[in-house]
């Protein structure tokens, strides 16, 4: 059912991809987020990813929780079909998705909220099974939607607006997709939209569970003096291990980086993952080395962003499951139903 | 002294035991074996909540007339659980038998002067015979088998045969188990007399096939086309899903690939929990495949909220509920029927939900099918509603039998080429009237028909939407979608008695085996009811006129609050007085003679008459 895309005429000036598209056939909603909201940049930097990559818009399925950030895939790729489903428990409804119909990309969209609190076990249960899909937390600390408690996210000892202290300590989304076995793991702040985009761009090319925390802060209620999800705190405490850039297959590489200081990472599909380091010893497909890297980084009051894992070797759910390569949903009554012939042999096994 | 019963090919036999003792195998070859020589059985198994240590009981209705519910009383106890002697002996009928290993003297305080004891000495046989203990456990049963083979009069060599088809992939145990056998028929042949209670050759079981609901339901699955199963172990519901596993694994792969070749046509994941199940079945419905779930009351309870979207955002797709004793852990190895209410109005606000009540494997396979049907045609959750002893309990059964012309129904999907041809699509728009509105799939088209699924209110073009009116007039279409069901649900059935008579039965799921069996026996006593049996809700409208057209009208159900009967009364707005609860909750399977007396009791019949009612 795949359709060749008409591109839509636009100002002629607009940059096309090479499916013909331009940057506004990503676009959604207008959004109704809070201007500033650190979540509206993500979506923008989600278009800007689909755009450069020239996914064809509707092929890709948007799933969300509930929450501010979840309200965010009526802001792209309007195209596309969206799904907010219940609090915390987008990572089932994205499973179920996927095993429906391998052949679409999924990108799921939730909040510290949904993810850490409430959803933290169907996080964990996507994340080790593998799921095929991208996985953004947008990530400010709080609850945004009803209006500021502190999300589990939120570090031990930062201050909330109304000046209450937390005095849980803070889940780190990263290190737990680590543990969990999530082969593409990274991290970003919604206010670097050049480290940012490109980590979207891979996790979309990724195949197997790929995750990005990316800390988006709230302007209405985290975004003060004492909030470890500030804009001004991320970046002050940003430390990137690299900086990255995408290649698709078709796409020649070029060698216009210096040798020495970069690393390259082939996907599954052909994708080049271009890594700028930034720490010359960090290695992105050292598993143990991620993790280990990252307690230090954490206990020095340091946010570390970048791609922090990848294993470009991944395999996804449906491997493991050995489906038929076809879309479970495509199939027709024949290769589903079996003959009559076979129902005979049961009732005779019965008996 | 109470004479002893005498009776061909109709008594009942309780094989008491100890869980855990390896029974359940040796109870299962007498009963194939009284199949096999053609008399027709109903067996239920009776089990604890854990693996081993505590009772189970294994009933037997052996019934030559068809009977296959239970039907009360005991004419046969095989009493090898000193745990619960005394309440297996008191359970006999008066006349009935009670078999026993009589190694150790049993003092005779013990016993029932109005009974007949057989005493065996079974430990005394085996230890004699074996040395090892795991053979003596063994084939302790299979040497009681054999006692019992001669005792009743079970034809030896059709024993021999099971326990040949038995092992026939691990040959080496054939010997062993026929030795046991001889054994226990040799010592009851030389030291007993046969009972009164006796098998003969029969034809009375046909083509007819001999196993659970369970098992139909997930076979059922996979002819309704099933590609997702998303699930969480919970007793009764488990072995649904197990079967469902199996049954792809031998129909469903690319015969190219092969197993495991890359070639599975479904995928079945265990869920970490019932609220992942759903949720999985929600996503892969909403994305067009056919999704269930099966699961039990605690599971139901814990997928409320994704079952509100799923009604709200108008999401198919099928949850087995293999009830059992509530509430909360209940009794959880006990058949009730009692998520019917919290079935049929899940989640929170104003919802109602299709439910299919089949009344035993048949219909299992059948209504397993038909829910895919249905999910798609009215995009909504569809509940089948088995229960522990339709679910897991072997029932003798005609063949399962599918259409090969059948073509599945997929409901109103728009297409690439109707959106292309200029369809206007509106997600919730009721374009043809029944409540029923069209969806895309994801992916559909590049540029038409995509939109965002939400739960939150919004208009006919999925717009969100909070007004009023918006609101409103989607929840009336909601009902006319539910209206709609009716006329594509199973319709109820009924059986009129033979003269006209002023009194109705309503009953359904696995009341249905006793039931007959009660009608039947009223019906002998000069006693007419009429009889209807609901098979799904919403309430198609014969089931209200025929409430209307008695002036008592029993419900028959296995839960304490009579939750069907408050169904009926909320939904068809029937006066409760003509309703008469009629109720067994203990966790065993209804009995046919409880429902006659209730009837009997109910409608002034002189005890007299009723009192004799099912032998
Ligand atoms: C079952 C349930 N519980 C609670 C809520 C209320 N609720 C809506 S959004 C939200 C928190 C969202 O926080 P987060 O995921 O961090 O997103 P943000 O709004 O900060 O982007 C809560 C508690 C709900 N919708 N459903
Ligand atoms: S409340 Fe916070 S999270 Fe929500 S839209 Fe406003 S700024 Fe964003």
């Amino acid at each position: 059912m795949t359709y060749i895309a008409k591109p839509q005429f636009h100002h002629p000036s607009l940059k096309h991809n090479a499916l013909g598209f331009t940057r506004r056939d990503y676009e959604g909603k207008v959004s109704t987020l809070c201007a500033g909201c650190g979540h509206d940049s993500i979506s923008a930097a989600i278009v800007q990813a689909c755009f450069e990559i020239d996914l064809e818009p509707h092929r890709l399925a948007k799933l969300s929780g509930i929450g501010c950030s979840s309200k965010t895939p009526d802001y792209f790729l309007g195209a596309s079909h969206g799904f907010n489903t219940v609090h915390g428990r987008m990572p089932s409804v994205l499973t179920g998705a996927n095993l429906a119909n391998r052949s679409l990309i999924y990108l799921g969209v939730s909040g510290d909220g949904d993810s850490a609190s409430i959803g933290l076990g169907q996080f964990a249960h996507a994340m080790r099974r593998g799921v095929n899909m991208t996985y953004i937390v947008e990530n400010n600390g709080v609850y945004g939607l009803t209006k500021g408690q502190f999300s589990a996210t939120a570090d031990k000892g930062s201050k909330s607006k109304k000046g209450v202290v937390n005095s849980d300590s803070g889940i780190d989304m990263v290190g737990l997709a680590l543990q969990l076995g999530a082969t593409f793991v990274a991290r970003s702040f919604s206010g670097d939209k050049d480290q940012l985009v490109p980590l979207i761009k891979a996790a979309l090319t990724h195949k197997g569970a790929a995750f990005i925390d990316v800390l988006s802060p709230c302007i209405a209620f985290n975004n003060h003096k004492g909030s470890t999800k500030s804009f001004d705190w991320v970046r002050e405490h940003n430390e990137a291990v690299n900086r990255l850039d995408v290649l698709m297959a078709r796409m020649a590489v070029t060698a216009s980086y210096e040798p020495g200081s970069l690393t390259e990472v082939t996907q599954h599909d052909g994708s080049v993952l271009l890594l700028r380091k930034v720490a010359e010893d960090y290695d992105p497909t050292d598993h143990a080395g991620a993790i280990s890297y990252l307690q230090h980084a954490h206990a020095a009051g340091e946010i570390v962003t970048g791609l922090l894992y990848v294993d470009p070797e991944a395999e996804e759910l449906h491997d493991a499951l050995g489906t038929v390569k076809q879309p479970l949903n495509a199939l027709p009554d024949e290769e589903l139903v079996p003959p009559v012939a076979a129902l005979d042999k049961i009732n005779a096994g019965l008996r | 002294m109470t004479r002893p019963i005498t009776a061909v090919n109709d008594f009942v036999v309780k094989f008491a035991n100890v869980n855990g003792s390896g029974s359940a195998s040796a109870n299962g070859l007498f009963v194939k074996a009284i199949l096999r020589m053609g008399v027709p059985v109903g067996a239920r198994n009776i089990f604890p909540s854990n693996i081993q240590g505590l009772p189970t009981w294994y009933e037997i209705r052996v019934s030559g007339h068809g009977w296959l519910g239970r039907r009360g009383g005991v004419d046969l106890m095989v009493a090898m659980n000193p745990q619960t002697w005394d309440r297996d002996v008191a359970e006999i009928e008066p006349g009935g038998y009670l078999f026993y290993d009589s190694t150790k003297p049993m003092p005779s305080s013990k016993f029932r002067d109005d009974i007949t004891v057989v005493g065996l000495p079974l430990t005394a046989l085996c230890n004699a015979a074996y040395a090892e203990p795991s053979k003596r456990k063994i084939l302790k049963n299979i040497i009681y088998l054999g006692a019992l083979t001669f005792l009743l009069g079970i034809e030896r060599a059709v024993v021999e045969a099971l326990l040949a088809e038995e092992y026939a992939a691990k040959p080496a145990l054939i010997p062993a188990n026929i030795e046991a056998l001889q054994i226990g028929f040799d010592h009851a042949r030389d030291h007993l007399k046969p009972l009164g209670l006796k098998l003969r050759r029969a034809d009375a079981v046909g083509d007819r096939i001999f196993v659970d609901g369970n098992t139909a339901a997930g076979l059922g699955a996979v002819y309704g086309g099933a590609t997702v199963c998303a699930w969480y172990p919970i007793t009764p519901s488990t072995s649904l899903a197990e079967a469902f596993t199996a049954y792809c694994r031998k129909l469903r792969h690319d015969p190219e690939t092969g197993p495991d070749g890359g070639g599975a046509r479904y995928a079945i994941v265990q869920a970490e929990d019932e609220i992942a199940s759903i949720g999985m079945v929600t996503g892969a419905g909403w994305n067009g495949a056919r999704a269930f779930t099966c699961t039990s009351g605690p599971g139901v309870s814990l997928m409320q909220e994704f079952i509100g979207l799923s009604y709200f955002a108008e999401i198919p797709g099928v949850i087995f509920d293999v009830q059992r004793g509530g509430p909360s852990t209940g009794m959880p190895t006990r058949t009730q029927q009692s998520d019917i209410l919290s079935a049929a109005y899940a989640s929170h606000g104003d919802t109602k939900h299709v439910l299919l009540l089949p009344e035993g494997p048949n219909e299992c396979f059948e209504f397993g099918a038909l829910a895919f049907d249905l999910a798609d045609r009215l995009q909504t959750m569809i509940f089948v509603m088995l229960d522990l002893d339709m679910g897991m309990n072997e029932w003798l059964i005609e063949p399962f039998r599918w259409d090969e012309d059948r073509v599945l129904d997929r409901g109103k999907i728009m297409t690439a080429e109707m959106l292309e041809a200029g369809a206007d699509f509106g997600r919730y728009k009721d374009v043809d009237g029944d409540g029923i509105p069209w969806r895309t799939l994801p992916a559909t088209h590049p540029s038409k028909g995509s939109y965002f699924t939400r739960g939150t209110s919004r208009d006919p073009y999925a717009r969100y939407s909070e007004e009023g009116a918006v609101y409103v007039d989607n929840m009336e279409r909601l009902l006319r979608k539910f209206e709609t069901a009716k006329s594509l649900v199973p319709p109820p059935i009924v059986r009129r008695a033979a003269r006209k008579t002023s009194y109705g039965v309503i009953y359904y799921g696995s009341t249905s085996p006793a039931m007959d069996e009660a009608l039947a026996g009223l019906e002998a006593d000069g006693v007419a009811v009429d009889a209807l049996r609901v098979r799904a809700f919403p309430f198609e409208g014969e089931i209200f006129e025929f409430i209307a057209a008695h002036d008592l009208v029993f419900v028959v159900e296995q839960n304490r609050d009579a939750q069907l009967r408050t169904l009926l009364i909320n939904e068809g707005g029937v006066d409760p007085a003509r309703l008469v609860k009629v109720l067994n909750y203990d966790g065993s399977p209804i009995t046919a003679r409880f429902i006659q007396a209730e009837l009997a009791k109910g409608m002034g019949v002189p005890k007299a008459r009723a009192g004799e009612m099912v032998r």
